[in-house]
C-alpha cells in the first residue's frame, strides 16, 4: 500500500486500503498480547500528539499505539479557549516544522483543522477528530470490532442513534460502512439529523422502538448537554426516554446483535448503566482495538516496513 | 487638454444599445465624436484592434475598509484594484470603522477620493447610527454630501419596525435601501451553504432560507411603504424566484448578485480553504444555475464584486475562524466573459448593462454611457488575453481570493477617466 501523507478522513478511502488497516491492525493485536508487545517498527520515530480539545483516551491510545511501535512519543494539549481562535494552529505548524518531527496525531474543534496542518508541513498528518467533520481512527476501530464479531461486512445491518449532525464518528462510520458494503440506518430526532444525509446511502428514522429489532449493531452517540441549551432537544429526560438505550429496548434486540459506544458514556442518558454492562456491550473490546488499529495507522503513515 | 482618439474598437454602449466597430475621439474629458472612422493628427491614439469599448463599469457594492482597517484596504488601494478591474465608480460600504453614518465621513469620502483620483468614489450611508439597528442617520445630511443610497450592509435590518421606518422616511428622498439579506437566527453562524457538502464536511450551514425570508419581508415592506427597495449580493433560487414575482406585482425592487454566486458552487468548499467563505455563502449548483437564469431574463439588475478585502493573518485561519468575504475588483471582468459571455449564456451588451446603466440609474448618477458629449469614462477590455493570479500583482492591499494561482481569460487594457487615462495593463 502506498498510502497518502496524512490520513484526513474516511471520505475517499476505497475498499481495499480500510481491509488493509484492518488486516494489520489484526495483526498488531496478536502483538499486543505477547509477553512483551513491542516492536521496533518505528524505532528512531518522532510522533507529536497535538489535542486542542479535551480528551483523554484517544490521546492516550495513539500514544500507547506509539510507544508500541517503539516512536518516541511528545504530547502537547491545549484547549483554544484560552488563545485567540486559531492562531495557535498556524503558529504551531510552523513550529511543528522547524522541529522536524515525523508525524503528528492532531485533534481540533474546527472541521478542516487536521486538512490544513496537513497542507503546511511536511510531516504525516493523522486526523484525531476535527471539529464535526471526520474522526477515521475511530471508524477504523469500530468497524474492526464489527468484523470480528460477524465477518464480513456486506450483509450487516448497522444502526446509529443520535446526535449525527455534531458527530464526527457518524460520519467517518457512514463513509466506511458504506465503502464495506453494509447496511447502514440512522434514528435521531430530526433536529439532530443534518440535511441531505439520506444522499449518503443511509436509512432515516425517528421511532427507536419501531426498528430496533432489525439491527446487528446498535451504536449509540454521545449527547451533549449544550445541544438540549440550544433548543435542538427540550430535556434529557425526553432524549432518554425517546432515544436512550434501556433495558426494556435492548431485550427488543436481535439475539446476536451488539452494542457499542464511542466513549466517553453518558451512563442513564443515552445508554444504561446496566446496558454499557452487558454481554451485548462490546464498548471496552473498542477500546483495545484501538490501540492495535492506531498502530496500524501509525505504521502506514510512518512508512513502517513489515519483517 | 489632450485628445484621446481609441481607435478600430468593437465598441459596447447599453445605453444607446449599440454594439458595432466605432472609433471614439474624446476632447475636453467629453465624448465629441463616436464614428465608423474618425481621423485626428493631434490627438493621442489608442489601438483598440481586438479590443471591447464599454462605458467604464459601476460596481455598486464594495468595501473600502477606510476608515479603520488600513491594514486590509484604503481608499487609494482600493482605487488602483478598482481600476484595474475596469470600474470608473465604485460605492463603498458603511461598514467601516466608524460607521459611515453622518456626513463627516461622508466628506472626507470624497475628499480622498478626489485626491487620489482614479475613480469616482460613491458612499453608500449607513441606515442606522453605528449600524446597530435602532436609530435612522440623518439621511438628508447624509444626501446632501453625496451618499447614493443607505444600507447597514453586513447586517440585516433585523428589526422589521426600524426597516419600516428607513423605508417610510426614505421616501422623501426616493433614494434606495440596500438590504443584506439573511435572517441571523436562521443563519446560525453558518459557515457555508447549507446542504449536501455542509453534511460531509461538518462545517455548519447557512440555509437558503435565512436569505429567502429577508428576501420575502423586505419585499412586502417595499410593497407595504412604496419605498425603493435594493437587495445585495443575491445567491439562491428562492430568493431569485421571490424577487422576479414581486416585479411582475410592480414592488420597486432591484437587485444584485456577484460572480462568484455564478461561477463557484458549494463543491467548491471541500478544499477548505477560507478564500471560498464569504456571507451569503457560495450556493449550490442549483442556485447557481437560477443566479444565472435570473440574469439572463433581467430579474437580476446588476453585478457587482462585493470586493471584501481581509488580511492574510486573519484569512489564514481553519476555515471555522476567518472572517467571510474575497477581493472582487481585479477578476470580476475575467469571470463575466469566462462564465457568461464565452459559454454564450449572455452576450457582451446584456451583461455591460448590469454593470454600467442599470446601477447608474439606481444611484442617480449619469456615469455609464459613452453618448456623444458624455463624460469620457471609457473602459477597455482584452477578452481572449489568458494571465495568471499572482498574489504580488494584486492591487488590493488584501490578497483573499481562492483564484490565486489560477489562470483566467479575459483581462482590463485600459481605464480613462474623465478624458484622461488612469490605467494601462503592462504588457
Amino acid at each position: 500500500m502506498n498510502p497518502k501523507k496524512d490520513l484526513i478522513g474516511i471520505e475517499g478511502l476505497t475498499k481495499e486500503e480500510i481491509n488493509q488497516y484492518l488486516d494489520l491492525a489484526d495483526n498488531f493485536l496478536e502483538v499486543l498480547a505477547r509477553p512483551i508487545p513491542i516492536v521496533p517498527s518505528l524505532r528512531g520515530k518522532t510522533i507529536l500528539t497535538l489535542f486542542f480539545e479535551a480528551s483523554t483516551r484517544t490521546q492516550i491510545s495513539f500514544s500507547i499505539a506509539a510507544k508500541r511501535l517503539s516512536a518516541d512519543v511528545v504530547s502537547f494539549s491545549q484547549t483554544t479557549s484560552s488563545v485567540k481562535k486559531g492562531e495557535s494552529l498556524l503558529d504551531t505548524a510552523r513550529n511543528i516544522e522547524a522541529m522536524k518531527v515525523d508525524g503528528v496525531v492532531v485533534r481540533h474543534s474546527a472541521p478542516g483543522a487536521a486538512q490544513f496542518l496537513g497542507q503546511r508541513i511536511d510531516a504525516f498528518v493523522i486526523n484525531a477528530g476535527d471539529g464535526t467533520h471526520e474522526h477515521p481512527t475511530q471508524a477504523l476501530l469500530d468497524i474492526m470490532t464489527m468484523r470480528q464479531h460477524f465477518g464480513d461486512l456486506g450483509r450487516l445491518k448497522v444502526l446509529i442513534i443520535g446526535d449525527i449532525s455534531h458527530s464526527r464518528v457518524a460520519r467517518s462510520n457512514i463513509y466506511g460502512l458504506k465503502t464495506l458494503g453494509a447496511h447502514v440506518a440512522i434514528c435521531a430526532p430530526p433536529t439532530l439529523i443534518p440535511v441531505e444525509i439520506k444522499s449518503f446511502g443511509v436509512e432515516v428514522y425517528y421511532n427507536l422502538d419501531e426498528i430496533i429489532g432489525d439491527f446487528d449493531v446498535v451504536m449509540a452517540l454521545r449527547i451533549q448537554l449544550e445541544r438540549q441549551q440550544s433548543g435542538l432537544f427540550p430535556s434529557v429526560r425526553e432524549y432518554r426516554t425517546l432515544y436512550g438505550l434501556t433495558a426494556d429496548r435492548v431485550r427488543k434486540m436481535k439475539k446476536k446483535s451488539i452494542i457499542m459506544h464511542p466513549g466517553p458514556t453518558n451512563r442513564g442518558i443515552e445508554i444504561d448503566p446496566e446496558v454499557a454492562d452487558s454481554a451485548k456491550s462490546v464498548i471496552l473490546e473498542q477500546v483495545k482495538n484501538g490501540v492495535a488499529l492506531r498502530m496500524a495507522v501509525l505504521f502506514v503513515h510512518a512508512g513502517g516496513k513489515i519483517d | 487638454m489632450t485628445k484621446l482618439l481609441i481607435k478600430g474598437a468593437r465598441v459596447i454602449d447599453p445605453a444607446s444599445n449599440l454594439d458595432a466597430k466605432r472609433d471614439i475621439l474624446i476632447k475636453d474629458r467629453k465624448i465629441a465624436r463616436i464614428e465608423k472612422s474618425v481621423g485626428d493628427r493631434k490627438a493621442r491614439v489608442l489601438n483598440a484592434r481586438d479590443l471591447i469599448v464599454v462605458p467604464g463599469l459601476l460596481d455598486l457594492h464594495c468595501h473600502l475598509r477606510d476608515p479603520g482597517r488600513p491594514d486590509e484596504e484604503t481608499i487609494e488601494t482600493g482605487s488602483h484594484a478598482a481600476v484595474a478591474g475596469g470600474f470608473t465608480s465604485i460605492c463603498c460600504m458603511p461598514n467601516t470603522d466608524p460607521a459611515i453614518d453622518n456626513d463627516g465621513i461622508v466628506n472626507y469620502i470624497y475628499k480622498e477620493a478626489a485626491r487620489i483620483g482614479l475613480c469616482n468614489v460613491f458612499p453608500i450611508g449607513a441606515i442606522t447610527k453605528n449600524r446597530d439597528g435602532r436609530e435612522l442617520t440623518e439621511f438628508g445630511e447624509l444626501l446632501k454630501a453625496g451618499a447614493k443610497g443607505f444600507s447597514d450592509d453586513g447586517d440585516t435590518v433585523a428589526d422589521s419596525n426600524v426597516l419600516r421606518h428607513a423605508m417610510e422616511y426614505s421616501r422623501i428622498f426616493d433614494v434606495p435601501i440596500f438590504e443584506h439579506p439573511i435572517d441571523k437566527n436562521l443563519a446560525q453562524d453558518g459557515l457555508m451553504n447549507e446542504g449536501l457538502v455542509s453534511t460531509r464536511l461538518g462545517l455548519k450551514g447557512s440555509p437558503a432560507i435565512a436569505e429567502e425570508l429577508i428576501v420575502a419581508r423586505d419585499l412586502l415592506l417595499a410593497r407595504f411603504t412604496g419605498a425603493r427597495l435594493h437587495l445585495c449580493h443575491i445567491s439562491t433560487e428562492g430568493a431569485v424566484n421571490l424577487i422576479r414575482e414581486a416585479k411582475k406585482k410592480g414592488v420597486r425592487v432591484t437587485c444584485e448578485t456577484c460572480p462568484h454566486y455564478f461561477y463557484f458552487n458549494d463543491e467548491a468548499l471541500v478544499s477548505f480553504d477560507a478564500n471560498y467563505k464569504v456571507n451569503p455563502p457560495i450556493r449550490s449548483e442549483n442556485d447557481r444555475q437560477a443566479i444565472i437564469e435570473g440574469l439572463k431574463d433581467g430579474t437580476i439588475d446588476c453585478i457587482a464584486t462585493d470586493h471584501a478585502p481581509h488580511c492574510q493573518a486573519e484569512k489564514e485561519l481553519e476555515f471555522a475562524s476567518a472572517p467571510y468575504g474575497m477581493i472582487g475588483f481585479e477578476t470580476t471582468m475575467s469571470l463575466i466573459i469566462m462564465e457568461l459571455i464565452n459559454k454564450e449564456k449572455m452576450g457582451w451588451l446584456d451583461v455591460i448593462k448590469k454593470m454600467t446603466v442599470n446601477p447608474a440609474k439606481l444611484i442617480r448618477t449619469k456615469a455609464g454611457s459613452i453618448g456623444l458629449g458624455a463624460v469620457a469614462d471609457v473602459t477597455m477590455i482584452a477578452p481572449d488575453r489568458k494571465w495568471r493570479v499572482a498574489e504580488d500583482k494584486i492591487k488590493s492591499r488584501s490578497k483573499n481570493t481562492p483564484l490565486l494561482g489560477r489562470e483566467l481569460k479575459g483581462r482590463v487594457k485600459s481605464v480613462v477617466l474623465k478624458g484622461v487615462v488612469k490605467y494601462s495593463l503592462k504588457d
